[in-house]
C-alpha cells in the first residue's frame, strides 16, 4: 500500500516524452562551446538507436540569451519561436527537442502563456504571418534533449563499452548532476523529478553503473545570470555562485560533473581554472580539477567515443582522471591535432590546475 | 493611474509574476542575487505592490533591478505563486522605454548588451558565436579556450562543427532567406525599435558625458565597476 502511495507521487515527477520523430533545435551555447556534443547527440540518435531526427538548417537562434538580457521583448521572441514551429510543422514533425535549457525554458514558458493568455498567441500568429507569411501547429511534445537520452538510458546500458565503475577496482563512480535552473525551477511539472528530485541526469548515471551524489547545493544556480557573466564588470557574481557549489560538492570527492544546461557546463569547467588562478585551489585529486562533462558526452563514453572526437580537448578541465578509471582507451598524442593529423600546437599550462 | 504603473500592468510578464505577496522572505532566503549583491527580491515585490509611482520611479533609475539574475529560483518557492524575476523583467522594461536606465551604473550596461547579444543575433542569427568570446574580453575562460579561438577552423572541423558553411550543423552560417525572416520578425515586433531606443538613449549619455558610443562608453559600460554593490 504504502509503496503504491509513493508510485503515485512519482507520477506526478515524470512526463511524456515522445518515442521518436524529432525535431532538433540547436543550441548558440552548446554549438559553440560543445559542437561534439551535438554531434554525439546526433550520431547516437540516428546511428545507434535508429531514430529519424530532422536537423534543420534554417532555424535561428531562440534570441533566449538576448531575451533574459531584457535586450528582446517578449512578443519578439515568441514570433521567433513561433517560427520554429512553424518550420517543425512545414517538415512534418509534431515533437520538437532544444538542446539548450534556455530555449527550453523559453519554449514552456510561451507555451503556458499561450495557454493562460489565447489573445497573446492570436497576436503571435499575426505577427508571424505578417513578418514571414508562415503560420504553425503547436508541438505535440516539447521534450530538452537530455530527457531524450534519459529516456533510451537503459538501451544505451546495453551498449555499453565502458560503465561509470573504476575499471581497476569496481568502485562505482561518482557523479555529481547540475540540472539548470530553466528545466525544473520555472515549470517543475516539465522535467524529469521536478525542482526537488532532479532525476534527468542522475538516472544516467545510475543506469550506467555509477553513484550519483546528493550534496547540500545539488540545486542551486551556477551563477550564469545572463547580464551578470556577459558584461565583465558583473562576473564576479557568476564565479561566486559556482564556488559554492564546488566548495559544497568537495568533500563529496566526485569522480564527475554531468551537466544539462550547455552553459552550466562551461561555467563549471572554466570557473575551475579561475578560482585556481585567483586563490590557487583546485576542487579533484592530486591539483586537478573536477571534470566536467554534456550528458551527450557521457553517454558518448559509455557508447565507446572516441574522447577527441567528442570534443574533450575543449575543455579547460583535464578529463583524462576520468578516462584513466572507465579505462577509455586514448591517444594523448591526438589530443590536439586537426582532423587530418597536423599539429596546431598546445594550450598554454594554468598556474594551478594540473591539466 | 501613472504611466509606469499603467505600462507594468500591461506588461506580461508583470501579470504573469504578481499575485499578491505576504512578505515572507522566501524568495530571498533562496535567491542566489541576493546571497551576493545588496538586494532583496521581497523588497522590490512589496515596493511594487504598494503601487507608489514614485517609489516605483526610484527603482527604475536605480541598480537594483539590475542585480537579478533571472535564474527564477524564486518561482519555484513562493508560498503565493508570484515570480518576482518576472516582475524584474517587467521593470527592466519600463525602464528601458521610460528611458530611466542610463541613471544607474548597472542600468547602463544594457548598451553593452545591446550591442555585443542584440547585433550579433541580427548580424548572424546567433547570440553567441566563438568568435565573441574573444579572450582579451574573457580572461577567465583559460588558455585552452584561448587555443580553440586560436585555431577556430581547424578545432571546429576536428569536432564536427559546420563553422560558417552552409547547410546544416553546428554554427553554420544561417541562409540568408532565414536571416530575412529573423530580421522582419524584429521589424514587425518592436524588437528593432526596443534596440534601436536602447540605442537611441544611451548615445544621449554618452553625448552628456563627452564620450564615444561605440568605443569609450561601450568599454565602460562593459568594465566599469564602482564596488558599491554588496
Ligand atoms: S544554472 Fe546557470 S547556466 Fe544553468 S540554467 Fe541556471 S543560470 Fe542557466
Ligand atoms: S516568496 Fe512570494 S510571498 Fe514571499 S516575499 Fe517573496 S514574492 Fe512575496
Ligand atoms: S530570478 Fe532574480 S529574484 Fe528570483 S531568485 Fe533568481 S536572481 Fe533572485
Amino acid at each position: 500500500m504504502k509503496l503504491e502511495g509513493k508510485e503515485q507521487i512519482w507520477k506526478d515527477y515524470q512526463k511524456e516524452i515522445a518515442d521518436d520523430r524529432y525535431y532538433y533545435a540547436r543550441s548558440c551555447i552548446r554549438q559553440t562551446f560543445f559542437p561534439g556534443s551535438e554531434w554525439a547527440y546526433l550520431d547516437i540518435l540516428r546511428n545507434r538507436l535508429g531514430k529519424d531526427v530532422m536537423d534543420d538548417p534554417r532555424h535561428t537562434t531562440c534570441t533566449g540569451i538576448g531575451y533574459h538580457s531584457d535586450v528582446v521583448p517578449a512578443q519578439t521572441i515568441m514570433t521567433v519561436v513561433a517560427r520554429h514551429f512553424a518550420l517543425m510543422t512545414e517538415a512534418g514533425y509534431e515533437n520538437i527537442t532544444p538542446s539548450c535549457i534556455t530555449s527550453f525554458g523559453i519554449y514552456t514558458e510561451i507555451l503556458e502563456t499561450w495557454a493562460h493568455h489565447p489573445e497573446v498567441e492570436e497576436q503571435v500568429r499575426e505577427y508571424l504571418w505578417k513578418a514571414t507569411g508562415r503560420e504553425f501547429k503547436k508541438p505535440r511534445n516539447l521534450a530538452h534533449t537530455s530527457d531524450i537520452i534519459y529516456k533510451f538510458r537503459g538501451e544505451i546500458a546495453a551498449r555499453a563499452r565502458h560503465r561509470l565503475v573504476d575499471a581497476h577496482t569496481g568502485r562505482p563512480l561518482r557523479g555529481v548532476d547540475h540540472i539548470g535552473c530553466h528545466y525544473a525551477k520555472m515549470f517543475p511539472s516539465k522535467g524529469i523529478g521536478g525542482a526537488e528530485f532532479p532525476a534527468v541526469l542522475s538516472g544516467m548515471i545510475t543506469a550506467w553503473g555509477g553513484e550519483a551524489v546528493d550534496y547540500p547545493e545539488r540545486r542551486h544556480c551556477c551563477g550564469f545570470g545572463f547580464r551578470q557573466y556577459l558584461v565583465m564588470a558583473n562576473r564576479g557574481y557568476s564565479v561566486a555562485n559556482s564556488k559554492k557549489k564546488f566548495e559544497s560538492m568537495r568533500p563529496y570527492e566526485p569522480d564527475f560533473i554531468v551537466a544539462n544546461c550547455p552553459g552550466c557546463a562551461m561555467f563549471l569547467d572554466k570557473w575551475q581554472y579561475t578560482i585556481s588562478e585567483m586563490e590557487g585551489t583546485t576542487y579533484g585529486a592530486n591539483g586537478y580539477g573536477i571534470p566536467v562533462l554534456t550528458y551527450e558526452e557521457l553517454a558518448g563514453l559509455v557508447l565507446g567515443y572516441d574522447p577527441w572526437e567528442l570534443g574533450l580537448q575543449m575543455h579547460q578541465v583535464a578529463v583524462e582522471p576520468l578516462l584513466d578509471k572507465m579505462g577509455v582507451a586514448y591517444d594523448p598524442e591526438a589530443k590536439y591535432l586537426t582532423r587530418d593529423g597536423k599539429e596546431m600546437g598546445r594550450p598554454k599550462c594554468p598556474t594551478y590546475l594540473k591539466v | 493611474m501613472g504611466e509606469i504603473l499603467k505600462r507594468l500592468h500591461e506588461d506580461i510578464h508583470f501579470i504573469e509574476g504578481l499575485n499578491s505577496c505576504m512578505n515572507c522572505g522566501v524568495c530571498t532566503a533562496i535567491c542566489p542575487a541576493a546571497e551576493f549583491y545588496n538586494y532583496d527580491p521581497r523588497v522590490v515585490v512589496e515596493t511594487v505592490q504598494r503601487g507608489d509611482e514614485g517609489e516605483i520611479e526610484r527603482l527604475l533609475e536605480s541598480d537594483t533591478i539590475w542585480y537579478c539574475g533571472e535564474c527564477m529560483s524564486c518561482k519555484t518557492r513562493c508560498p503565493r505563486c508570484n515570480t518576482p524575476g518576472l516582475v524584474i523583467m517587467g521593470l527592466r522594461r519600463v525602464s528601458q522605454e521610460l528611458g530611466y536606465f542610463t541613471r544607474s551604473e548597472k542600468g547602463r550596461q544594457q548598451y553593452a548588451l545591446k550591442h555585443v547579444i542584440g547585433e550579433s543575433v541580427l548580424k548572424r542569427g546567433y547570440c553567441v558565436t566563438p568568435d565573441l568570446v574573444r579572450p582579451e574580453m574573457h580572461p577567465e575562460q583559460g588558455p585552452v579556450w584561448e587555443w580553440v579561438y586560436e585555431h577556430m577552423d581547424a578545432v571546429y572541423e576536428r569536432t564536427h562543427g559546420n563553422l560558417r558553411k552552409p547547410g546544416a550543423g553546428a554554427l553554420r552560417a544561417v541562409d540568408e532567406e532565414s536571416m530575412g525572416e529573423l530580421r522582419r520578425i524584429f521589424d514587425v515586433t518592436g524588437g528593432t525599435e526596443f534596440l534601436e531606443h536602447i540605442e537611441a538613449c544611451s548615445r544621449e549619455e554618452a553625448r552628456r558625458e563627452g564620450m564615444d558610443l561605440e568605443e569609450g562608453y561601450f568599454l565602460r559600460t562593459y568594465m566599469e565597476n564602482s564596488d558599491n554593490h554588496q
